[in-house]
């Protein structure tokens, strides 16, 4: 970096930094309170996070960690309470005094425009004038200098839809950045991040807390909060629990203050038994829509009573590989179940006739696909097996009044939480929907269960459910198939690991032969025998 | 956050809306130098005030049930059909075609015929722009619409080239045989002992609408069909998902759609006209997209809007005979209550809402 | 202009419902409106004219849709009025159902014809009119090439573009007429553009001279005419004054005369079938001012020779309506 550079760095990212004492915190909320109808989201919340430090906000989904944050950036108006910045109470009434404060947002969904530059979204609302050129210099400039110093390197010129999840995560946080903020907020920003992404975005977060940036991370992992965070507060139910240094608390700790009561972590199982094969892949290929081939030929089989995990970085070909035995995606090869060919394209192929195979699938994406939200619980219960003939009346009409009355003892046996067989599934909680999905699947008693990302989004307590069922599931001996991007539940839950990458897999593993540090070699296209593979990108 | 009870959702929401087009009609009437008072009493009086108006109010309203519940299958399947227009063109070509080629014997005979003409025509329409939609992703807004526009230059081919009665001036087709009469409500309530105006064009057709509307309810919340057009409406990946294949919902909910538009010629053509005319579907293929956006894609919705849209049209005319308020007010006043019930429906929901929520919050403390 | 029109329509109507007379007379427009430019209007001027006279007062309306024309009619004659005058060939059919249900009340179709004791059928002879103005045309232009714009494609139209073709060929025999229909649709009456566009076709092809008979579409086959450096012919009423100086003339149908008429006989006009031809003064081509230079003598001389033997009888002009096919077209059935 040229010394002209450093000095105009000095000019415009960091002018305050020698404006307050460092006893004064950047950030201080004092009883913060917000109602939603009779919903309290939060109630009397006070935190103060001192300036350079890295502070973690940690609760289950629905305690009222987003509210708080969009109280922060001005989306909310608090109903009392107030928030101080270095000192000096502050009134944020919407995001441009937030910015004017120097909060700077990150948030879980980036608010890019898909069709526009980096360039362009970083100066997007902050033009100098009429006219784009000297903004784009300007910026462009700057660009550099941030990129080179925080590791924070993209092409200014590509399009944001040609940009990997995590890069257009750097470009959230270069907007920040280019509008002088000095408080960065960021909402579960590693939920769609790989964990080398997250890694990268952990060394980012930690040049930018020494050059004097505070920021503030939402998110419901423990293990995030452990490994960056100098000070952590639980949420719970819209009240802050508790604020404790994170170099004095442990994970058990947080968990139990999070959901209010003693959470087991880990996976309680007995060694698998495993019996003859339930599924035997043979060289399965897929070819998307676009042309490209994202199952480069898989071969490998999942017996009765074990537990198969599929580790890899999001985007290897794990979607594929479920969508295809799922049955709607059309692949090539052979795949057996149960001493009997599939169909792998073609009429006979799709989501019906798998089930009808004995073919169970917890879909990746529970909104977009496991659920219909806009239904009601009992309408979902059957989504999928809406043909069967136990939930027909007669040879015209559905037996809703059956269905009803079975998804009540469905969502009785499996916790589901409110018991409300007429509710619409957006209204139930991450992990009760979760947990409607895996009712459904699992009550149909399949013998192969497909399951993919079984706790993305879904909350500590729940989580400890879904697993339990899933390993109940192998214990009365069917076979499991788990697609899951986080290595600590592969690890936790499978019997044995597959590890792919660019569709192809890697290599396999027995969980306790095997660690986080090998997986994610494997995971980076890695082989056994140490030869890289091109593309290691992340 | 809790949200305000259905009924107020179904029920008040649009009643206020109504409300204030009405206001703002009375507005207009006042700025134009006439009484709205008077006119409101005029178009009340003229749709419900006889049996001669409430046969209109009803025939208009049979037209709109059929179009709204047309409208409203598509649109459970995410689809905006908007070519309920053109599919109700051909379904009055179908009619017009079983009505002439046979010399019906009694009604009972014909209208059965007449429906399945009508509808077959009306879905025939229909299946071109919802098999471009499904197999080669052609935007079903944009067919349909065009579909419009060839049907009616299909039609009036038809009639001026085919169907016209030689010498005649008239755009239209022969009369149909006295067997293909269908009763109007003056017949239907004869024997009941109950006079009804036997000029009103209200007729046996109202009735098929009201089981249309049945049927309609059975399809879409009681069957495997409907359940599946639902989810395919709501998500397509998840219906992928389920083993739903997304072409076949596309072209049968289209199917049906188009049907229930071209039974809509059963009223107009065979129970009104009793021949086909050129543009006799005067559009109610439009109107039908407000009464199901108003009647929240539900039959019992439908129904209600749809009357009140019949109230319109006969309410409006009778203005027009006798307050001479120039028809393009009439018009005006239409499309307040479409502005306000439709388009403008936030307006209305969001300040109720929190009324709703500030009411509730006040009886738990 | 039609705006302000409609409100001073609107205010004068609301001035007559204050005095109500039981016999007042009624008109019904059809679906163009009572402001399109052309026959509805037309009728409407007849009607007011018969108010500045004398001094009476009548009901309109302007139908929306077509399952009104029998609401109208009866609303009309429950309520007292006669007799009740339609501007319009539609209203046969309802007319035909309504009339006898009330004997007493004397109604007047225009263009149409319904078999009723208690009704007058007004209908023109278009085609005489149409051939007087083909004459015209056939001396204006210097080659052998004229044209029809007309409105929507009806046997009614077809008639017009027949007696214009006709004309034009008894003096250039080998002459050539150019016959466009603007559209299927009633919305084809009321298409300035799409008017202009077929006018200027036409004159790629080679016309000098076109005549329109399309209701609002006219117009704009008038401006384009004028604006190509054409000779254009009007219809219905006198649109001479529309393009001074390229306008040739137009073929007028008295309309107005024939409200004028029905108004003024009241209760007790005569009914029956009444055919409006050259010899009674029901359709001609219009001479003022506005195109005085545009008629030569030699071309005055035929019109007038033409007339005189077309009401002798010498000469019987074709109606397309009879037999739907004309002798004077290119192509039969057009």
């Amino acid at each position: 970096m040229s010394a002209q550079n450093e000095a105009g760095r000095q000019e415009t990212v960091a002018p305050t930094a020698s404006a307050t004492a460092p006893s004064v915190p950047a950030i201080e909320l004092r009883g913060i309170s917000k109602a939603f109808g009779p919903v309290q989201a939060n109630k009397d919340i006070a935190i103060s996070v001192a300036k350079g430090s890295i502070h973690g906000i940690i609760g289950e989904n629905g305690a009222g960690k987003s509210t708080l944050m969009s109280i922060l950036y001005g989306f909310y108006k608090a109903d009392s309470g107030q928030i101080l910045i270095n000192g000096k109470e502050v009134q944020i009434a919407d995001s441009q005094a937030a910015i004017a404060a120097g909060i700077g947002m990150v948030f879980q969904h980036f608010k890019l425009v898909e069709n526009f530059t980096v360039l362009e979204n970083v100066i997007l609302g902050a033009e100098d004038g009429g006219l784009l050129k000297p903004s784009l210099a300007k910026a462009r400039k700057l660009l550099k200098q941030l990129s080179d110093e925080y590791e924070l390197s993209v092409d200014p010129d590509a399009l944001i839809e040609e940009l990997s999840v995590g890069h257009q995560q750097r470009v959230e946080i270069l907007k920040a950045l280019y509008r002088q903020a000095d408080i960065l907020i960021l909402d579960e920003p590693t939920g769609v991040l790989t964990p080398a992404e997250a890694d990268h975005l952990f060394r980012i977060l930690e040049g930018l807390k020494e050059q004097g940036k505070t920021i503030i991370m939402i998110t419901h992992k423990l293990r995030e909060i452990m490994e960056i965070t100098d000070t952590v507060s639980v949420m719970r139910r819209g009240e802050m629990t508790a604020t404790v240094k994170t170099s004095e608390t442990s994970p058990e700790e947080l968990a139990e203050l999070m959901v209010g009561r003693k959470v087991l972590l880990h996976v309680d199982k007995k060694p698998a038994t495993p019996g003859a094969p339930v599924v035997q892949i043979e060289n399965l290929r897929v070819i998307d829509e676009q042309k490209v081939e994202r199952l480069k030929g898989v071969s490998f089989e999942v017996r009765a009573g074990e537990i198969v995990g599929i580790a890899g970085v999001a985007g290897n070909g794990q979607t594929e590989l479920l969508e295809v035995l799922g049955g709607y995606q059309n692949g090539t090869g052979k795949v057996v179940m149960n001493s009997q060919e599939i169909d792998l394209s073609g009429k006979h192929s799709n989501g019906q006739t798998r089930r009808a195979r004995g073919i169970a699938h917890v879909p990746e994406d529970r909104h977009d696909e496991g659920l219909i939200l806009e239904f009601q619980a009992w309408e979902n219960m059957v989504f999928g097996y809406h043909h069967a003939p136990e939930y027909q009346k007669n040879a015209l009409l559905m037996d809703n009044a059956g269905i009803k009355a079975m998804t009540q003892s469905s969502m009785d046996k499996f916790d589901v939480r409110p018991p409300n067989p007429k509710l619409e599934a957006k209204s139930f909680s991450g992990g009760n929907q979760q947990k409607i999905v895996l009712a459904r699947e699992i009550e149909r008693n399949p013998d192969l269960l497909l399951v993919g990302q079984p706790t993305r989004g879904v909350d500590i307590g729940a989580i400890e459910f879904i697993h339990q069922q899933i390993v109940a599931l192998r214990d009365q001996g069917k076979a499991i198939l788990l697609v899951s991007v986080e290595l600590d539940e592969i690890l936790s839950l499978s019997d044995r690991i597959i590890v792919m990458f660019d569709g192809q897999i890697m290599g396999e593993r027995i969980p306790a032969e095997t660690n986080e540090g090998e997986l994610g070699l494997m995971m980076a296209g890695i082989t056994d025998t140490k030869h890289e593979t091109a593309g290691a990108d992340q | 956050m809790s949200k305000m009870p259905k009924w107020a959702d179904a029920i008040l929401i649009p009643l206020i809306s109504i409300l204030i087009a009405f206001f703002f009609s009375g507005v207009v009437i006042w700025a134009i130098g006439k009484d709205p008072i008077m006119a409101i009493k005029t178009m009340v009086q003229g749709a419900f005030g006889s049996t001669q108006g409430v046969g209109y109010t009803l025939y208009y309203a049979t037209n709109f049930i059929f179009t709204g519940l047309s409208v409203a299958v598509a649109y459970h399947a995410r689809l905006f059909n908007i070519g309920g227009e053109g599919q109700a063109t051909l379904g009055g070509l179908g009619v017009t075609l079983v009505c002439l080629s046979v010399p019906w014997p009694h009604w009972a005979l014909a209208l059965p015929a007449a429906m399945i003409g009508g509808a077959l025509f009306g879905a025939a329409w229909a299946f071109i722009p919802a098999w471009l939609q499904a197999k080669r992703g052609s935007h079903i807004v944009i067919t349909t619409i065009m579909f419009n526009y060839i049907g009616a230059a299909l039609v009036g081919y038809v009639i001026l080239n085919i169907l016209k009665v030689p010498g005649s001036m008239l755009t239209e087709s022969a009369r149909f045989p006295a067997g293909a009469h269908l009763p109007t409500f003056h017949e239907m309530l004869a024997p009941f002992g109950i006079s009804f105006n036997k000029n009103a064009p209200a007729n046996m057709s109202f009735l098929v609408a009201i089981l249309a509307s049945v049927a309609f309810y059975v399809l879409i919340w009681r069957t495997r069909l409907g359940y599946e057009i639902r989810a395919y409406g709501q998500s397509e990946s998840a219906a992928k998902y389920a083993g739903i294949n997304p072409a076949r919902i596309v072209i049968i909910a289209m199917l049906i759609s188009g049907a229930l538009a071209g039974l809509m010629a059963i009223n107009n053509v065979m129970g009104e006209a009793e021949r086909l005319i050129d543009n006799a579907v005067e559009g109610a293929g439009f109107i039908g997209i407000a009464v199901a956006l108003m009647g929240r894609n539900h039959p019992i919705g439908i129904f209600l809007a749809s009357i009140l849209f019949g109230f319109l049209y006969q309410g409006g005319a009778e203005l027009a005979f006798w307050e001479s308020i120039p028809r393009e007010l009439v018009v005006v006043i239409q499309a307040l209550v479409i502005m306000f019930t439709g388009a403008l429906d936030n307006m209305v929901r969001v300040p109720l809402e929190k009324l709703f929520l500030a009411f509730s919050k006040k009886k738990e403390a | 202009m039609t705006l302000m029109k409609s409100f001073l329509g609107a205010a004068a109507a609301l001035a007559l419902t204050s005095g109500t007379a039981l016999a007042d007379p009624a008109i019904i427009f059809d679906l163009g409106g009572k402001f399109d430019k052309s026959f509805n209007e037309s009728s409407y001027n007849g009607a007011e004219r018969w108010k500045a006279e004398t001094g009476g007062s009548y009901r309109d309306v302007e139908l929306q849709s077509d399952a009104q024309r029998e609401q109208a009619l009866r609303r009309f004659a429950e309520n007292g009025f006669n007799p009740i005058v339609m501007a319009g060939f539609s209203f046969s059919t309802a007319l035909e159902t309504v009339a006898p249900d009330f004997p007493d009340t004397k109604f007047v179709i225009i263009d149409g014809v319904a078999d009723a004791p208690n009704v007058r059928s007004i209908v023109f002879k278009e085609e005489e009119g149409s051939y007087i103005v083909g004459i015209a045309a056939a001396y204006a232009a210097k080659g052998d090439t004229v044209s029809f714009v007309g409105g929507m494609d009806i046997p009614l139209i077809s008639k017009f573009a027949c007696g214009y073709a006709q004309g034009f060929k008894s003096v250039k025999p080998d002459g050539k007429v150019i016959v466009n229909m603007t559209g299927t649709k009633p919305e084809a009456w009321n298409d300035p553009v799409k008017g202009g566009e077929l006018t200027r076709a036409q004159k790629a092809a080679g016309s000098e001279v076109v005549f329109a008979a399309a209701g609002g579409t006219g117009l704009g086959v008038l401006q384009t005419a004028a604006d190509e450096g054409m000779l254009a012919i009007g219809v219905d009423s006198n649109q001479n004054f529309l393009q001074p100086g390229h306008v040739l003339t137009s073929m007028v149908k008295r309309v107005d005369n024939a409200v004028y008429d029905a108004f003024m006989q009241g209760e007790d006009l005569e009914t029956g079938l009444f055919v409006m031809g050259l010899a009674n003064d029901g359709v001609g081509a219009a001479i003022d001012e506005y195109n005085e230079a545009l008629i030569t003598p030699e071309m005055k001389a035929a019109m007038d020779d033409a007339t005189a033997k077309i009401i002798s009888g010498e000469v019987v002009v074709h109606d397309y309506m009879s037999d739907e096919t004309c002798p004077a077209f290119d192509k039969p059935g057009e």
